[in-house]
């Protein structure tokens, strides 16, 4: 399988901060590739530099087979990108953005309007309207339309679902599963870690480095200990017991829940006494399956 | 190509939707050319003078009648004594008094010569030495139709000055060219240096730097609508130097026009040169207003001639455009002159030109660095 993105070794620095270390990673054809990492993890830097931006301090990276120092006039044509912050022109009306992108990327919205109709069709009622006055849900689509409506090989999303609704980000990643079947690549990071489960393949990334690239499923899989998932009205207060429980390996709280691992890998039988001890007498313990952000916990603490 | 005029449509669309910068555009060339026009005037038009006549003979009254018929200063009083001087003066609507002194008519036939005093109200300089020149000119004026009458009467060599190209010392002769200098380099270094900085501070800038757009295209296409209403801008204010101060080009209009184009050019790389330099709108707008409009104003030869700087200056103004511009218009304008007399500084302007968007292509950043 061609590979669309091959990088090997990149590192960039801002001054004194380091915002890449050593970034090794391939996309393939037709694959939605998703980095997954908490803000300032470098997620940003290395979105600008697949797409040209910046050039790296060191290290090699080849897009769609363009070498990003030399052929980056050729691939800017073939790269879709939609930046973090929404960047239309907000008093510019919907349809004159997109006819704006079309006739800088030397196309016409007719040519490829079968690519963004899926996506399109949500706002085309609002077309007159300025798209600073648009919702964040809706902005998100048009800027998405935007990116795509020269037909990229590749398609760059920065953030796009931060700041956007449930529903919304729930629609915009099953139009991303559609867009796959285009032959379109695409490349996307998020904060949210239940999004990386839509992604073929995802890069757990964290203070500038990659802490495992794999699919999702695997990611999952390669939690190294039973998880258990302990539940109480009192959570603070089962934080702070479990913290100072002798046999607690870690926790952490996870929504209503408090998800643990124990050192010998087993529930201990004292726990439920200890907890009563401390005050906390309705907590439900259960085993749980371990989650993305599980392992990304995991793979921080080592 | 396409790609050139879709964005160059982009750009017109976002002047005719900000009313604000529409505002800036052709609302503040307007107030300019009137406010420098009207306000600050440098001529004296009925300025209040008072007469201290010692003497209430027959030349004391003609020379009189004539400084208040001469349609520059209006009578307020009559004075009486010397005392009454300070006093009117004070009262700040008299300028400046006009004071003949005793036996002024029959010193002048039998001596040939008599003394008149003016005393002008010196908290205001500019306006006391206009009274004193214009004064002065009227006596002198005064004085030969006395000497053609008295042929008896020594012959006098009397300076007669004669004003060339603005024969009255109007001061819209020379506002009006250094106004149209200052408005358009304003303007458009700070239009084109704001509309690209909008584009970096909103992100805007990132999503066209990743597409096929080249440099030169998104510069010609800042630039391209600014270029058009800039010169939108010279034929309205050279129309309104016309229709409201009377002020004719004396030499080719065509020239005149050739030359403001050029000027734009100039002022517009200049823009994109700042744009380059500053990363936020609010950088521009402050290396355009104060980085540009000082230099004009005092440098340009607009206000303070040259000539009368230390020389320094003189070096220093050397690299101010506007000087330039100043000259040639004037030229154009008042002089009538042609090509032939400003070629240099047509030179000056377009090597200007040639090295500012020189660094302008070169500096401008294909990468967010």
């Amino acid at each position: 399988m061609q590979k669309v993105i091959e990088t090997s070794g990149i590192c960039k620095k801002f001054g004194t901060t380091t915002a890449l270390d050593n970034i090794s990673f391939s996309v393939n054809e037709s694959e939605v590739f998703g980095f997954i990492g908490p803000d300032g993890a470098g997620k940003t830097t290395l979105m600008r530099v697949i797409t040209t931006l910046l050039l790296p301090d060191s290290g090699e990276i080849e897009v769609l087979g363009k070498n990003c120092r030399t052929g980056y006039k050729e691939l800017r044509k073939e790269i879709g990108y939609m930046p973090g912050r929404f960047s239309l022109y907000q008093d510019l009306s919907v349809e004159e953005n997109l006819e704006f992108y079309a006739t800088v990327f030397g196309t016409t919205v007719k040519e490829n309007y079968h690519l963004i109709s899926d996506i399109y069709s949500h706002i085309e009622p609002f077309r007159k309207r300025l798209a600073g006055q648009l919702s964040g849900g809706m902005k998100q689509k048009l800027a998405l339309s935007c990116a795509l409506i020269h037909k990229p090989k590749l398609l760059v999303l920065d953030e796009p679902t931060t700041g956007v609704d449930a529903v919304s980000r729930s629609e915009f990643w099953d139009m991303l599963g559609k867009l796959r079947k285009n032959n379109i690549t695409i490349l996307v990071s998020t904060p949210y870690m239940d999004e990386a489960m839509r992604c073929d393949r995802v890069a757990l990334i964290q203070n500038g480095k990659i802490l495992a690239i794999n699919t999702p499923q695997s990611i999952k899989n390669d939690f190294s200990s039973k998880l258990f998932s302990i539940k109480s009205r009192e959570k603070y207060k089962l934080i702070l017991a479990l913290r100072s429980f002798s046999e607690t390996n870690t926790s952490y709280p996870f929504g209503e829940n408090v998800h643990v691992t124990f050192k010998d890998n087993i529930l201990p039988p004292s726990l439920k006494g200890y907890l009563t001890d401390y005050g906390v007498d309705d907590a439900v313990i259960s085993e749980s399956e371990a989650g993305i952000e599980d392992r990304f916990l995991e793979l921080m603490q080592t | 190509m396409n790609r050139f005029i879709g964005f160059v449509r982009k750009e017109f669309l976002h002047i005719f939707r900000d009313y604000r910068t529409l505002f800036i555009l052709f609302g503040i060339p307007v107030a300019e050319i009137l406010i420098f026009g009207y306000a600050v005037s440098m001529d004296i038009k009925n300025a209040g003078v008072a007469f201290l006549d010692m003497s209430h003979d027959e030349i004391t009254h003609k020379l009189s009648d004539k400084i208040v018929s001469s349609g520059f200063f209006r009578k307020t009083e009559d004075l009486l004594n010397y005392n009454d001087i300070d006093r009117i003066l004070k009262k700040g609507k008299t300028k400046a008094v006009i004071v003949f002194e005793k036996d002024f008519g029959k010193r002048m036939i039998r001596e040939g010569k008599a003394s008149l005093i003016i005393i002008a109200d010196g908290s205001e300089p500019n306006t006391a030495t206009l009274i004193t020149n214009y004064t002065t000119a009227i006596v002198n004026d005064f004085n030969m139709g006395i000497a053609g009458t008295q042929v008896a009467s020594a012959m006098k060599i009397v300076p007669e000055v004669k004003m060339f190209y603005n024969p009255n010392l109007q001061s819209h002769y020379m506002f009006v060219p250094g106004v149209i200098t200052l408005i358009l380099i304003l303007i458009c270094a700070l239009m084109t240096s704001v509309t690209i900085t909008r584009e970096k501070e909103f992100g805007t800038m990132e999503v066209l730097l990743v597409s096929p757009l080249k440099p030169v295209q998104i510069i010609l296409g800042k630039v391209a609508p600014y270029f058009l209403l800039s010169f939108i801008n010279v034929l309205l204010i050279l129309a309104l130097s016309w229709f409201v101060f009377h002020l004719p080009v004396k030499g080719s209009i065509i020239l005149l026009l050739a030359e403001s184009m050029l000027y734009i050019l100039m002022s517009l790389s200049l823009g994109i040169l700042i744009s380059t330099v500053s990363s936020t709108m609010q950088q521009a707008i402050f290396i355009s207003l104060i980085g540009l409009m000082l230099p004009t104003i005092l440098l340009s030869g607009f206000i303070f001639p040259i000539e009368n700087m230390p020389e320094i200056y003189d070096y220093v103004s050397l690299i101010v455009p506007p000087r330039y511009f100043i000259i040639i218009i004037k030229n154009i304008m008042i002089k009538g002159t042609g090509l032939l007399y400003i070629w240099k500084e047509t030179l000056v302007l377009v090597a200007m030109t040639a090295v500012f968007i020189g660094i302008s292509v070169r500096k401008f950043k294909v990468r967010l660095e």
